[in-house]
């Protein structure tokens, strides 16, 4: 199949790379970049786990052909703190416990990450709005929706 | 229960960090250089002769390196015997003398499939598209069969055969009685009699399955990571089954993206991609769609129950009676557990003194259902609670008096069922205080002021279901403790963690019997290279048996260091403490030994090292419990139902619970949530559906649907924990406990809001369809006095 060449800024770093144009965004990021921090659950686009920031908007980066991320700036898992200390979303999940087995967790982080950003008052229909596109399986949900108030206190706060 | 040492505190996890940095390892993540991947061609239909399978025109498609069809993978691999299934201990043959009927399962169907979604040709590519471009090229005839998808319909004399040298469907059988229940019945003021059904949904962890293999090429050595609950037995399997010594194979399960028990059995692609990877000399990686997974992975529930309970005028219960048939897909894998823990869990907490059970297990043109979380509890529990529903309606009581005065009451601890557990001892729950329990639940669930608000169009209502659960299940687990030279400590068990925060909480147990500071303990499960002996991590188990193998352990090796740290100190061992990780003369805190020390003296390079003693500062333990532990629980949930839409909403949920001495209440109120979270799904919104010709209808995530965090209640958890006798922990397990009560509670409740219409629960999902038939159904009856309601 030929390949296209693409272009894109992957955790802020330029990127260049040939590819199907069938190859999913999620596939490229994992196993073309070896970014596995993003994690694939269903490949129809209803679990989330596959999240990542494109553009400044959470995207499920299985819904998504790679050649759609050209000239796009893709954020991932890897990329909210990529040296120092947890970002306030981690942060969060970690002190209320929501998380499990974690699998989910990069996609809830994604997800949080870019409403937050975008709306740092979002008020808690707006947060269970937008945790409701994710699913995880572990946690009830209970410490997820805690960790998302924490996360928004501190950003509100840090603003 | 105030925290003693490091048990008891609500450490935060050690595993986070690397997760929430997207840097865990799942078995995804692994791919070893030049690493083929495998796709699989699998049935459309439920029940068909395979005549023909022709792979010519895939083996030719660009970047396909192999294909297999059933008779190649026989003459390889052989079909998947489960031996362990048909073990039944002489206790449970001498209570129930079970029929035990158990299929090979051919990794790749060979002459027949059974039911859709079963494996039938593997290609493997140098990508996962390459794979499934050549799956489109491989033409298979079928001739259809009769498929039989009800497990009722299956037990008919003219049902058609899943096995054709069987005489019926019948994989399991057994009956249980004790007392005089036909003296009962005839006597009781009150009987109620329904059918009930525990309806078909399953794990579906959000990390579906998947294996990668490869064979080391200097020295043949095979090494498996597969997405699984019991590496420890696959290896066993594996070895068994490829002819490996099992010391030439080495199977880790690596970060787990949850399990639930879905992973805890053994799998065809298990063994084919290992067998693929042998044959091709090149590591082979097969990663599950959720397609896949919802189809082929196993699936749990599905019993239907004719239950009837006899009663005297106070609402004592003089009798059970329950028939009961077990869907168990196209094979059974392993044989009685699931029927077997429905009957052993049917009782529960009540004190009943005649009983009479009938299980069949019945083959249909299904996916193969097998433990998921829970594994026939909350099937059973589904039954004798709605049960115990209509009996108080029946009796004009409230439920909750009706329960109550039925339990067995903490007095009457230890207490004997009259059953024969699974492992082959007497059922004796060893303690626990059920009515507390149930006192609990309702103070917490607080029903009365949200009752208050019921009206015509939203009517409220509250339901309970209480229940007991084996725990901690032999045969048996191992762990090691060694101490490292720099003062490490390195604990290895043979479980393995799918998200229940072991290397916490074993770590916690691990520091205070050692006597080491909580941070300078690493804990590694899962990796049968790590530890040569272990079982895995399924039915409640680790925290019971690898917990307590931990703490033999460490005191051995404690008590190991305290001799030659008294050899080095040239006192007597018995003059010594030791704290933090380091010894000290008692009364002289200031002096002190460090265990890394202790470890670094027996070093062979110490040319004053004490003669005879083994180099490495390390023990290992075997823990095999007597029996299981029970722990116990009761829920509480207030629900709304809106009339005209059907939608029932979930005001509140409790649950009081006891799951013996708790490490880490973060962790253990974690598990229950994340349970009752699942049960919560498989009493409103999930449901796997066939049609009658046997096509699985709920095949995404479109249509079966999974709670999202708009669905989560508000959570009131409590704990009302008794330490079991029978462990030097005093730990119960409790990872399935949460998802074992919701079905029932939130059905009680849903009757309850709906009982003047005359509503009756026997099956769920209650999705707002079904609500609504329930209703309308109702109405035409007669009871309908409301006129809300539309026909």
């Amino acid at each position: 199949m030929a390949e296209v060449d693409i272009r894109l800024t992957l955790n802020g770093e330029e990127r260049s790379a040939s590819v199907e144009p069938r190859l999913l965004l999620s596939d490229f990021i994992r196993h073309h970049m070896r970014l596995t921090g993003t994690h694939v659950g269903c490949e129809h686009g209803v679990c989330g786990a596959c999240t990542v920031i494109v553009d400044g908007e959470p995207q499920r980066s299985c819904l998504m052909f790679a050649v759609q991320a050209d000239g796009a700036s893709v954020e991932t898992i890897e990329g909210v703190a990529p040296n120092g200390e947890l970002g306030p979303v981690q942060q969060a999940f970690h002190e209320a416990h929501g998380m499990q087995c974690g699998f989910c967790t990069p996609g809830f982080v994604m997800s949080l990450t870019a409403l937050l950003r975008n709306s740092p008052d979002a008020d808690d229909d707006e947060l269970l709005d937008s945790l409701s596109g994710n699913l995880c399986r572990c946690t009830g949900y209970v410490n997820i929706i805690e960790a998302a108030r924490l996360a928004r206190e501190r950003m509100n706060g840090a603003a | 229960m105030p925290p003693d040492g490091l048990i008891g505190q609500a450490l935060p996890r050690v595993e986070d960090e690397r997760l929430l940095r997207g840097a865990g390892r799942y078995v995804d993540d692994i791919h070893p250089e030049g690493c083929l991947e495998a796709a699989f061609l699998r049935s459309p239909f439920a029940h068909a002769r395979v005549t023909n399978v022709d792979l010519s025109e895939a083996v030719r498609a660009p970047g396909v390196v192999a294909a297999f069809d059933g008779a190649q993978a026989a003459a390889l691999a052989g079909p998947l015997v489960f031996d362990m299934a048909r073990i039944v201990p002489e206790p449970v043959r001498r209570s129930v003398d079970p029929l035990v009927r158990v299929q090979p399962m051919p990794s790749l169907a060979t002459d027949r499939v059974t039911f859709v979604g079963q494996p039938v040709a593997m290609v493997v590519a140098e990508s996962r598209y390459l794979a499934e471009d050549a799956l489109q090229l491989i033409d298979v005839e079928y001739e259809d069969l009769p498929v039989v998808v009800d497990p009722e319909r299956a037990l008919e004399p003219d049902a058609p055969l899943l096995e054709p040298e069987w005489e019926d469907n019948v994989a399991i059988a057994f009956n249980f009685r004790k007392g005089d229940p036909d003296a009962a019945f005839a006597a009781a003021h009150a009987t109620v009699e329904e059918r009930f059904r525990s309806h078909r949904y399953m794990a579906a962890p959000i990390e579906t399955r998947g294996v990668v293999a490869a064979v080391d090429p200097f020295d043949g050595r095979l090494t498996v990571w597969a997405s699984s609950q019991t590496p420890h037995l696959l290896r066993d399997f594996l070895a068994g089954a490829l002819g490996y010594a099992p010391d030439r194979l080495r199977v880790v399960a690596p970060d787990v993206g949850g399990g639930f028990g879905m992973k805890g059995s053994i799998y065809p692609e298990d063994l084919l991609v290992p067998m693929a990877a042998r044959e091709l000399g090149r590591p082979v990686k097969w990663i599950e769609d959720r397609a896949e997974d919802l189809a082929s992975s196993t699936h749990g529930r599905e019993q239907v129950h004719r239950i009837a309970l006899a009663a005297d005028a106070d609402g004592r219960i003089l009798a059970l009676r329950d028939d009961i048939v077990h869907n168990a897909g196209a094979f059974t894998t392993l044989g009685l557990v699931v029927p077997y823990n429905s009957l052993t869990h049917l009782l529960g907490p009540y004190d009943i003194e005649a009983v009479d059970v009938r299980m069949r297990v019945a083959l249909t043109n299904t996916g193969v259902t097998a433990p998921f979380r829970g594994a026939g509890r909350p099937e059973t529990v589904f039954a004798v609670e709605r049960a115990m529903d209509r009996l108080a309606r029946e009796l004009g009581m409230d439920p909750a008096e009706l329960r109550e005065r039925n339990m067995v009451r903490p007095e009457q601890m230890p207490y004997a069922t009259g059953l024969v557990y699974r492992d082959g001892a007497d059922q004796v729950y060893d303690s626990g205080d059920y009515p507390g329990l149930l006192r609990k639940a309702r103070e917490l669930v607080d029903a009365e002021e949200l009752l208050a608000q019921s009206s015509e169009e939203r009517r409220i209502g509250v339901g309970y279901a209480a229940y007991t659960e084996g725990t901690g299940v032999g045969p048996f687990e191992s762990a090691r403790v060694s101490v490292e030279p720099g003062g490490k400590v390195i604990v290895r068990y043979g479980g393995a963690s799918q998200g229940q925060g072991h290397r916490t909480t074993l770590a916690q147990i691990a520091a205070d019997a050692l006597g080491v500071r909580f941070e300078d303990v690493e804990v590694r499960g899962g990796d049968s290279g790590e530890l040569a002996q272990g079982f895995g991590t399924i039915a409640s188990r680790t925290l019971v048996l690898a917990g307590n193998a931990i703490v033999e352990a460490a005191t051995e090796v404690r008590e190991r260091a305290k001799r030659i740290a008294a050899e080095m100190l040239e006192i007597s061992p018995d003059d010594l403490e030791l704290a933090e990780g380091a010894f000290s003369p008692k009364g002289s805190p200031g002096t002190k030994l460090p265990l890394g020390d202790v470890a670094g003296f027996l070093s062979p390079f110490n040319p004053a090292r004490p003669k005879g003693e083994s180099a490495d500062l390390a023990a290992g333990s075997i823990y095999r419990p007597s029996t299981v532990t029970y722990a116990a629980g009761v829920h509480a949930v207030v629900v709304a139902v809106d009339v005209a839409t059907g939608m029932v909403e979930l005001l509140r949920y409790a649950v009081a619970h006891d799951c013996g001495r708790v490490v880490n209440p973060t962790i253990a109120d974690g598990q229950i949530a994340g349970g009752v979270m699942q049960g919560i799904g498989g009493a409103l919104y999930e449901e796997l559906v066939y049609d009658d010709a046997g096509q699985l209808v709920t095949g995404s995530f479109l249509d079966y649907l999974l709670p999202t965090a708009s669905e989560a209640p508000e959570l009131r958890l409590a704990h009302l924990d008794v330490p079991s006798p029978l462990n030097p922990l005093g730990v119960k397990g409790l990872g399935e406990g949460g998802a074992i009560g919701p079905p029932a509670a939130i059905a009680n409740a849903v009757e309850d809001a709906l009982h003047e219409l005359g509503v009756v629960v026997r099956e769920g999902p209650l999705g707002p369809s079904r609500v609504r038939e329930l209703i309308r159904e109702a109405v035409k009856a007669g009871h309908g006095k409301v006129n809300t309601v539309g026909s």
